[in-house]
Formats: structure tokens, sequence, C-alpha cells
């Protein structure tokens, strides 16, 4: 594994190590500023590989064996007592497992507790729906206090941890399995939680995505580009919550036709927290939500899932070009449908 | 009545074989809790070729024994005595995990015929089969109801909140079976997370405790026969187990909680099962 020290993991490092590996080695350098860090999981040290964080504190890893509300009502207290815990689980057992210590103990007591859940979506495809959760964003968004990002790749996973620990309250940061690819090429875009990122302007529509499907969103763009002379908009919603109302403003009156990809399902997630804001403008907009139809995930490798569910390159493509060929009726005058 | 030498040597040579063709579905899945798998299936072995009252052609039969896998990432393990069993073509175990196939690391009960209730989060099935049990006293069907932990698992509190009703509803019809191997995903249960005195902790929730070797049939089989005679309470048997068991190079190794073979591998595999299993059969 490559020697990553201070700020100078980045590119040659997230093409070699998962997102969950690079999740270690920052949360190494954090914890060598500040003393409050400790890191906290259930018999998951090696899946969510918060390994190279055990080496380098081993003092400062709290494994409690496989027990996740424990696990969280624990991370509740140290909170209370002025540690700053970072909690690594799979998506499952953070977001439904453990649900209630993380609502009551931590959001509602609205403590600094850092979720980092490993395995959401269909990432770990082949173990079985069990071990999928298509559910978390929209449950994690429904918690008062609760910040909720999914990072586009490794490199916005490292800006989200040093991010979030400025952030006050709770913040849950939702990774896949690791073997995503890679979309960014350095860490200095402009991360900002609550703050879209621009992947390409356009003009024709606009994709709004977060995390594996970013990568596959800016593909599309530029095929479309390409083949069919599309403008095409696509904007990394890596923070759900808060949201970034005023680009989603922004993206119905300049292209009018919004499509949201996300590795969940269509009820609760990035979707609906855009469809919320749309709805609450006044404003028109020929609007689609890609995703899980409200459905229990097949199995299978992730690859082939994110093909099935309309979430890959060529899923988006045939979907935008299916919402540019809908009937809709574009008033140039916005004012008199307010 | 005890289990006959006869009937010993012909379960061992039956997990001897089950062990090969979880090594294979280990092969063919890209990776599988191939460790877990291996350290139950003596258990599992007496259970589905002695003891459970199950028809493989009816599988819905509905005065079947219930048998409910907690641990349930030993579904590639369940999976190859499902089809041994006859349950469904062992054809079928090529699909592991392949796209929309039945078959994921965890088995889905709705899709995969013998699996009388999916599970994969761990902490669940206990519950679920108190349920079963309960069932069958409000049915007054005679059925009995398995259930199979791992020990890793036993950190769940559920777990717990499980044994307790158990004990509370005097459910003398269900028996649990923790599979002891000492290990779980970061090391062994002792160093992640103190389970012991075990035996102690479940006689405290009320249950009747046998404490055994996991591999010996005739442990084994005594356990069972006495949890099926057992009236009043529920019965747990703690049947130690070797994480790994019959392959040389992962018996008792972490590592191989979660593993993935190429051919030469499982070559390997097999060599040291069928070496341990010939071995065994001269003692
Ligand atoms: C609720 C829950 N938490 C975590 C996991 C991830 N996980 C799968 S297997 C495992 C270890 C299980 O150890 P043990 O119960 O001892 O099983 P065995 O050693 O027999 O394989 C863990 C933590 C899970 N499946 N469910």
């Amino acid at each position: 594994m490559p020697e990553v020290t201070g700020t100078t993991w980045t590119v040659y490092d997230a093409n070699t190590m998962t997102q969950a590996e690079i999740y270690g080695h920052v949360l190494c350098d954090l914890a060598e500023k500040d003393p409050r860090i400790v890191a906290l999981t259930a018999d998951l040290a090696r899946s969510t590989k918060i390994g190279v964080f055990q080496d380098r504190f081993p003092e400062r890893v709290i494994n409690v064996g496989i027990a996740e509300q424990n696990l969280f009502g624990i991370a509740a207290g140290m909170a209370r007592a002025g540690m700053l815990p970072f909690v690594s689980t799979m998506s499952a057992f953070a977001s439904m497992r453990a649900l209630e210590q993380v609502r009551t103990d931590i959001c509602y007591q609205n403590l600094d507790v850092k979720i980092i859940a490993t395995h959401g979506g269909v990432s770990f495809g082949q173990a079985g729906t069990t071990h999928h959760c298509t559910e978390d964003i929209a449950i994690q968004r429904s918690l008062a206090n609760m910040t909720v990002i999914v990072p586009a790749d490794g490199i916005e996973t490292a800006n989200a941890l040093r991010a979030c620990v400025e952030w006050p309250g709770p913040v849950f940061i939702r990774l896949g399995r690791g073997f995503e690819p890679v979309h960014y090429a350095g860490d200095d875009y402009g991360f900002a939680i609550g703050k879209a990122v621009t992947i390409a302007d356009g003009t024709d529509i606009t994709v709004i995505c977060c995390g594996v499907t970013v990568y596959h969103a800016a593909e599309a763009a530029k095929i479309l580009k390409e083949q069919d002379g599309l403008s095409v908009r696509v904007l990394n919603m890596h923070t759900i919550k808060p949201i970034d109302e005023a680009a989603i403003l922004r993206a119905v009156t300049e292209t009018r036709r919004i499509l949201t990809v996300e590795e969940h399902n269509v009820i609760g997630g990035l979707g609906t927290a855009v469809a919320d804001v749309i709805a609450a403008s006044g404003k028109g907009c020929a609007f689609v939500k890609v995703g899980l139809p409200d459905c229990y995930s097949e199995v299978g490798y992730p690859e082939d899932l994110y093909s099935f569910y309309k979430l890959d390159t060529d899923g988006i493509i045939e979907k935008v070009r299916e919402l540019l060929g809908r009937e809709f009726e574009a008033d140039e005058d916005w004012e008199d449908e307010v | 009545m005890p289990l006959s030498a006869e009937e010993i040597a012909t379960l061992q040579a039956k997990a001897r074989d089950l062990r090969c063709d979880m090594i294979d579905v280990t092969v063919w899945a890209g990776g599988a809790h191939i460790g877990g798998a291996l350290s139950m299936t003596d258990v599992l072995t007496a259970l589905y070729y002695k003891y459970l009252r199950v028809r493989p052609e009816e599988p819905d039969w509905p005065g079947r024994d219930r048998f409910v896998m907690s641990k349930g990432h030993g579904g590639v393990g369940l999976a190859a005595v499902l089809a041994d069993r006859g349950y469904f073509s062992k054809d079928l175990l090529h699909e592991f995990n392949h796209f929309k196939s039945p078959f994921g690391m965890h088995l889905d009960g709705n899709k995969v015929l013998g699996v009388d209730a999916s599970t994969g989060s761990l902490g669940h099935g206990l519950s679920m089969a108190v349920g079963m049990a309960m069932g069958a006293r409000f049915l007054t069907q005679p059925w009995r109801t398995y259930c199979l932990l791992g020990d890793g698992e036993c950190d769940e509190g559920s777990v717990w909140e499980a044994a307790m009703a158990a004990c509370h509803f005097k459910l003398d019809s269900l028996t649990a079976i923790v599979d002891r191997n000492h290990m779980m995903i970061d090391g062994p249960t002792e160093e992640v997370m103190h389970l012991e005195p075990f035996a102690d902790k479940w006689r405290a929730f009320g249950w009747v405790v046998r404490e055994i070797d996991g591999h010996d049939y005739t442990q084994i089989g005594e356990a069972i026969e006495f949890a099926q005679a057992t009236r009043e309470k529920p019965v747990v048997i703690i049947a130690d187990t070797v994480k790994g068991k019959g392959v040389d190079f992962m018996e008792n190794q972490v590592q191989w909680h979660y593993g993935s073979m190429d051919s030469d591998l499982a070559a390997r595999a097999k060599a040291s099962i069928q070496r341990l299993a010939a071995e065994v059969q001269h003692a």
C-alpha cells in the first residue's frame, strides 16, 4: 500500500486505494492533530479498512464486537464526554440496526459523532439483499440535525472527512465497498459541505447525481455531447442534506429538465430531496428519478446491478434521451406561473 | 438412541463430500465465508442427514422441522447441503453471486427452496426461531425448531433478548446450536469481545447447556437427542469447533473467515479434506 502522509494522498492513492482505505489514512492525519478523535467499529475493522488507524493509534480504536446498537450508544456517550467519535460499520447496520441509537442518542442530543457507513447501496451486491442498503439516504436525511454526504469517490471521501471535523453535529458519510471508479483527479476542486459541484455545464438538461453515479453521469454527458449534440449539465450533489437549493433552482430555470440518479430507492433519497425543492419553487420542470424502483435489490456484482438499474453510463444516456423526448410545455415567462 | 458406528461413518463420509462441495462453491462464487462453513459442517450434516424431519421433495411441508441459519453468512455451506439433499439441482450452485441469481452469499428464503428464514444480518435468527417454536405451540404442531448461531454473533444484544424469551415461554421445542469456533472477523472472540464464561451466560438465561466437540458425531447425536427429550426448557448446544475445519491452511486462520480460491488452491483444500477424513475413519 502506498505511503500516505500529510496531504500528499491524492490521485495515485485514490487509484490504488478504496474509499474506505483512504478513510483510514485521512483519519490518521486528522487524529494526529485532534486528540479527541477516536475510531469505533463493531467487528468490522477489517472490512471498513481502518487498519492503518489501528496500527498508528491502537489505543484510540474501540471494537465493541458485533453489537451495533451498543456501538452507537457508546459513541454518543463518548461525544457527551468530549471526544470526537468516528464510527464505521456497514450502512445497513448504521442506518437500520442501530437507527434508534443514531436518532435518539446522537441526533436528538445533537452530538458530534461522524458516521462512516461503508457498503452503501448495492455496492456489496453479491452478498445479497441483507447487506445492501438502498434506504440509508432516506432514513438518515429524515433525522433532524443530521448532515448526509455521499462522496463521489475516494478523493471526495477525503475532502468530506476533513470538512466534517469542522462541521458541527452528527454527519453521515456514505461510502461504497471500494471498487468504485475514481472521478476526481485532485482534491482542490472546491469541495464544501452543502454546495453542489458542477461537473459539466449545460443548458439542455441537468443530471443531478451523487456517489458512484457521478462518474457515470460525467461520462454520459461527454457521450451525449458527441453523439446527440446535447448540452448536459452534471451536478455532483454530494451533500444530500443540507441540499444546495440554489443549484437546483438554477437548473430548473436554466435547463428545465432534471434527471436525478442515485444508488438508492427512488423513494426518499436524492431524487425526493431535489423534488421537494422543485415543488416548493412553484416552477414547472420535466423531472425523472432514476434509482431502484421501490423494490428489494437483486443479487449480483455491483457493475451488473448498476447496469440493470440504469445507474451506469449507458443507463443514464438512455434516461436522458427518454426525458428529452418527453412532451414538456416550456413557458418562457416563469413569472406568470408563480 | 446413540448413533451406531456405521451411521457415524456414513455421516463422516457425507461431511467430507459436503466440505469439498463448499470448496467448489467458493471457487464458483468468486469468494465465500468458507471458514465458518467448514466449522459447522458436522453439525449441519448430523441435522440434515439424521435428525431434521424434512421432505426435500415437498419443501413447504407444513409439518417439517424448522431450521434457521442465524449466522446467515453460512449460506454457502447451507446451500451445498440443501443441494445434496435434493432441494434443488447442484448445477444451480454455479450461479452463486451471479446477476439475478437466487443465491447471494446470504440466502433469500423466498428464492431458495428449503430456507426457512432469510438471514444475513446477525442476531435476528434466534428471535425468528422463537417465533416459529411459538407458532408450533399455537398450532399444536409437533415440529421442532433448530437455530444455528455464530459465537461472535452472540455479541448482539438481540440474541439475549431472544434467549430470555425462549426460557420465559418454556420453549422446549427450540434448540439453539452455537458454532463455537472461537473466531469472528477481526480476530479471536476472546480478544475482540470476551464471551466467556459462555455456558454460564446461557445458564443464567435459563437454558439447559450441552457443551460438546462439534466435530464428534457421538457427542453431536447425544446432545441433539438430549435436547429433543428435554421438557419445559430450551436447550443450547455449544459446539466447540475449528474454523476452517478440514483444510490445513485454513484451520484457525482468521483471514479465512471470507476468502476466494483459484482451482489450484481448491485442489489443495480438497486434498486436505480427503486426507483428514481418511485419518478420522482410521482412528
Ligand atoms: C448485524 C451484523 N453486523 C455485522 C455483520 C458482518 N459480519 C458478517 S460475519 C461476521 C462475523 C461473524 O462471526 P461469528 O458469528 O463468530 O461467525 P463464524 O466465525 O462462525 O463465521 C460479521 C461481523 C453482519 N452480517 N450482521
